[in-house]
């Protein structure tokens, strides 16, 4: 089926199979492979992208879903060379280790702060629920995200 | 000497910010399924669905039509392919029962997830197709799941052993002939405790994943993988594949998390390789997380048993310990050696005269094998050492953390020989342990519990604590040597100064997420007198790192990162010659300080290592017999394990009409001697008190009777998110370990072993006015309710 995906703010027109799931279409497709899979129950949020400006998890869609929209992936993030606010964050409080989650981390603490700018600590606990990180213990993610909305 | 006495550039002990984040950060670090290989066929595994089971016969024939497929291979078909069986380093005993073990199984799977089929393909999709079109008979045999059926014998799964135990394992120290016995017959007060360590799933958030890569023509093969092992890796395939060692280069690239998981030599990697051969093709794997839960190792799965003798004061006189270990199916690389790395912990902190009596018998299940997972052996001691103690308070009447104190090893005790023989380097325990009473606000806590755990309360409060001891920094290799590991526990370092004075560290260590090459380029700056940044660390590529024994058992720093001091040394050694020759004066005039040469006494006399490095470079004035180039190569054996420590507290609410338990402080207090980077010390214990607190409240592999693994993604298997786990208030006591001159200790297993026993003392001291004395793991609110039941009702439900 025929898709037209604006990624990273450059259209592709790509022809895709109907069980492609959106995941695979940006990894395989697009070879944009910060984008991780961490899972197959939609479980761990690794995969985590923004589609028209909200997180989405990109394993829980297919391509075809996607067509007409517009997606940002961690690599749509920094700008002129410069990291996005939340990326730097994330390096200036530990908030990552191993690194495999730490994209889809970013994207959907990215979302939450859309959602809410200024949350509690709790609130960005809760907000992240979606999103598994094995090394962490999240201390540092949440400290980082609060670090990133202070900022603001 | 410990690092304060040399110290330039006050590098070492800063919070410096982690080189190894942007490529992570932006989507631009590769792990090993990133790589872009032209030409790859993909592998896909067919899995057995019994845990027990003789193959009848396999029909691949429908499986080979599917289009895109290339090949499909039994476990018969590829016999030839193996010069070895699949490799266990560790034969604990020499009598060791260990079972033949195939990349495919032959005849008979062994778990659910065996190995029965491998399919080629051109693409993922037609690898995976495939796997559905294989039809496999089988004959379904009875599982032996659990350990005390395994230990009767009454099925056995590996026929040709005429038994299921794997090995016994003694270790009895004893002052006088019986002397354990006879304490235990003078003792005032004993306790005789059962503990349950359930199996644990590492889930490393990436999966596993392989690329074998031949040179059809060179003769050689690269193989890309996940693993936290490079160079036992390139050892053990080319023993197993019977490839000469020099052909096989083993690269890690961006590895995602590992936890003792990616510690092995796995089917997948071997099949990879065979088959990348045969095909003159690369070969791809990657692992999908359901896949992980069965084909990658799991952790833990012991039942303990240990007992304590006290005298009136409750001083510990005698400890006695049994264990079994549950191996799974077969034995991977160290699965044997787990339980034996737990051994001489379950004495724990405390001061006991040698009068200790251990014993481990390891048994085969129709499970997924076990191996390391974060801790091996000794969150498993300490936990029951802890959780012994706190029995042993409640015997006495007494406070636990009182019952601690008398039996503390005292800090004027060390370095401190035990019982078992081995030195503990360096510790204050008594300091660790009020540090975390304070800020736990002990005294306070314990008033509110008095005024909140009244008769009819719903909400009760609770204080629990674990003091322990980490047997880390694998390893000095005699002492491995006499526990019969096949392999040593140095660690190799080169440490080069490039023309323009810019620095190459190369490390056998092999970092997946612990920042070591971060904390490496400070040891090297820091000793060398350059900046962070002008010291590149290379790492996990064999062809680069040629020697090294890789990351786990908390080894890395206290053996690879001395390792680079070391060889910074000889590198400033080598530069002392240089530049006495060019200053005409004795070498032993010379100091170096912040990264100069000079004549003491005489300051304007002197060459910055720069000067030096690119004379040693260009070669023109070298002393006679000198050769050119500044570089060392280490290899460090260390003289002694590292022993870090600390105690840990944390205050829980247990809501006795649900079951949840609510964690509302947590303390870690931790003492891994000097710290190179206190940023990553803090993250590697946040990290590893999670993990700990999983292991107490929410995980584990929960399997039937037929050994079917009913907890089989991340769906069912309840790896913690962000909500479900406080917030932890780390800090540090600093006792610099006298065995090393960066004065270091491990740190990255200390969370995980202090964490468990700390949550579920916590909760047992809630319930205690309710008569709980126990608490299985996971403490899950049905745990936890029916426990409270049990305990009021004096019943089961």
């Amino acid at each position: 089926m025929k898709v037209s995906i604006t990624v990273n703010g450059k259209e592709h027109h790509s022809d895709v199979e109907p069980r492609t799931l959106l995941v695979h279409y940006i990894r395989e497709t697009l070879g944009l492979t910060g984008t991780n899979v961490g899972c197959d129950t939609s479980s761990c949020g690794a995969c985590t992208i923004h589609l028209d400006g909200e997180a989405v998890k990109s394993c829980t869609m297919l391509a075809v879903q996607a067509d007409g929209s517009k997606v940002t992936t961690i690599e749509g993030l920094a700008k002129n060379g410069v990291m996005h606010p939340m990326q730097t964050a994330f390096m200036e409080n530990h908030g990552l280790q191993c690194g495999y989650c730490t994209p889809g981390m970013v994207m959907a603490a990215i979302g939450l702060l859309n959602e809410n700018p200024k949350p509690t600590e709790d609130e960005v606990r809760m907000g992240l629920e979606g999103n598994l990180c094995r090394c962490t213990g999240y201390h540092n993610i949440v400290k980082s995200v609060l670090a990133a909305a202070s900022a603001k | 000497m410990t690092i304060t006495e040399n110290k330039p550039a006050n590098i070492i002990g800063t919070r410096l910010l982690r080189r190894e984040d942007p490529p992570l950060l932006t989507g631009e670090a590769k792990f090993t399924n990133d790589l872009n290989i032209p030409g790859a066929l993909h592998l896909s595994v067919l899995r057995s669905p019994y845990a027990h089971a003789k193959i009848k016969s396999i029909d691949v024939s429908a499986a080979l039509k599917i289009a895109g497929v290339i090949a499909v291979y039994t476990g018969k078909d590829l016999q030839s392919a193996w010069a070895a069986p699949m490799p266990c380093a560790w034969p604990v005993t020499a009598d060791m029962k260990n079972p033949p073990h195939f990349p495919l199984a032959i005849d008979k799977v062994n778990y659910v997830g065996d190995g029965v089929a491998a399919v080629l393909a051109t693409n993922e999709t037609a690898s995976r197709d495939a796997l559905d079109a294989i039809d496999v008979e089988y004959e379904p045999l009875k599982a032996v799941v659990d350990l005390e059926d395994s230990l009767s014998d009454k099925n056995i799964i590996h026929q040709d052993l005429g038994t299921n135990k794997s090995y016994t394992w003694p270790l009895l120290v004893e002052e006088t002939p019986g002397c354990v016995a006879e304490a235990f017959k003078k003792a005032k007060y004993k306790v005789k405790e059962r503990y349950v360590q359930q199996r644990l799933i590492p889930m490393a958030m990436e999966p596993r994943a392989i690329a074998a890569v031949p040179q059809p023509f060179g003769g050689d093969i690269t193989l890309y993988s996940s693993t936290q092992i490079p160079h036992i890796l390139k050892v053990m395939t080319a023993i197993t594949l019977g490839i000469p060692e020099q052909q096989v280069r083993v690269v890690a690239p961006s590895v995602g998390g590992g936890f003792g998981s990616k510690l092995d030599v796995y089917a997948e990697e071997l099949l990879c390789m065979a088959l990348a051969r045969k095909h003159n093709a690369p070969v791809r794997w990657v692992e999908e997380r359901s896949e992980n839960t069965q084909a990658t190792i799991q952790g833990r799965g012991q039942i303990q048993h240990i007992e304590l003798a006290a005298d009136e004061n409750g001083k510990i006189t005698a400890v006695r310990v049994r264990i079994v270990g549950d191996m799974g199916a077969y034995l991977q690389l160290v699965t044997p050696g787990v339980p034996l790395l737990g051994a001489f912990l379950y004495a724990g902190v405390y001061d006991i005269p040698k009068a200790y009596d251990f014993e481990c018998t390891s048994v085969f299940t129709n499970l997924t094998p076990t191996d390391a997972y974060r801790g091996a052996g000794r969150p498993e001691a300490t936990y029951a050492i802890e959780m012994a103690i706190e029995a042993l308070a409640r015997e006495m009447k007494i406070d636990s953390f009182e019952l601690r104190k008398r039996n503390y090893i005292k800090k004027e005790q060390f370095p401190y020989t035990a019982f078992s023989g081995l030195t503990y380097d360096s510790g204050d325990h008594l300091l660790a342990a009020e540090k975390a009473a304070k800020m736990t606000d002990l005294v306070g806590v314990r008033a509110q519990q008095k005024k909140q755990n009244v008769p009819g309360a719903t909400k009760l409060l609770g204080v629990g604590m674990s003091s322990y001891f980490e047997m880390c920094g694998l390893a000095p290799s005699r002492v491995l040597a006499s526990l019969n590991y096949s392999a040593g526990g140095w660690e190799a370092a080169t440490v080069r100064v490039l023309p323009t004075n810019k620095v190459q560290v190369i490390t056998g260590t092999s970092p997946h997420g612990q920042g070591h090459e971060t904390s490496w380029a400070m040891i090297a700056a820091e000793k060398l007198g350059v900046a962070p940044e002008d010291v590149d660390v290379l790492h996990s590529d064999t062809a680069i790192s040629a020697l090294g024994l890789d990351t786990y058992g908390s080894r890395s720093l206290p053996v690879g990162g001395v390792a680079i001091a070391l060889a910074c040394d000889k590198v400033i050694e080598k530069a002392k010659l240089i530049a006495a020759h060019q200053l005409e004066c004795s070498a032993d005039d010379l100091q170096f300080e912040n990264g100069t040469f000079s004549v003491k006494g005489s300051p304007d006399r002197a060459l910055p290592l720069a000067a030096i490095a690119f004379g040693a470079f260009t070669a023109h004035n070298l002393p006679d017999g000198c050769e050119p180039n500044l570089e060392a190569q280490v290899s460090y054996d260390p003289p002694n394990f590292s022993w870090p420590f600390g105690t840990h507290m944390c205050v829980v609410e247990v809501d006795t009409e649900t079951g949840a338990v609510e964690i509302l402080k947590y303390i870690a207090v931790d003492d891994c001697g000097n710290q190179i980077n206190p940023l990553i010390v803090e993250g590697q214990v946040h990290g590893g008190v999670v993990q700990g607190i999983a292991q107490a409240l929410f995980e584990e592999a929960v399997y039937d009777s037929d050994g079917n693994l009913k907890s089989s993604n991340l769906a069912e298997y309840l790896v913690p998110a962000a909500c479900d786990v406080p917030a932890i208030t780390t800090a540090h006591t600093v006792t610099p370990s006298p065995t090393n001159q960066l004065g270091v200790k491990g740190i990255g297993e200390a969370g995980t072993i202090g964490a468990a026993p700390t949550v579920i003392t916590a909760i047992i001291d809630a319930l205690s006015s309710l008569g709980v004395t126990t608490m299985a793991m996971p403490a899950s609110p049905q745990t936890v309710w029916r426990t409270i039941n049990e305990a009021t009702r004096g019943g089961k439900q």
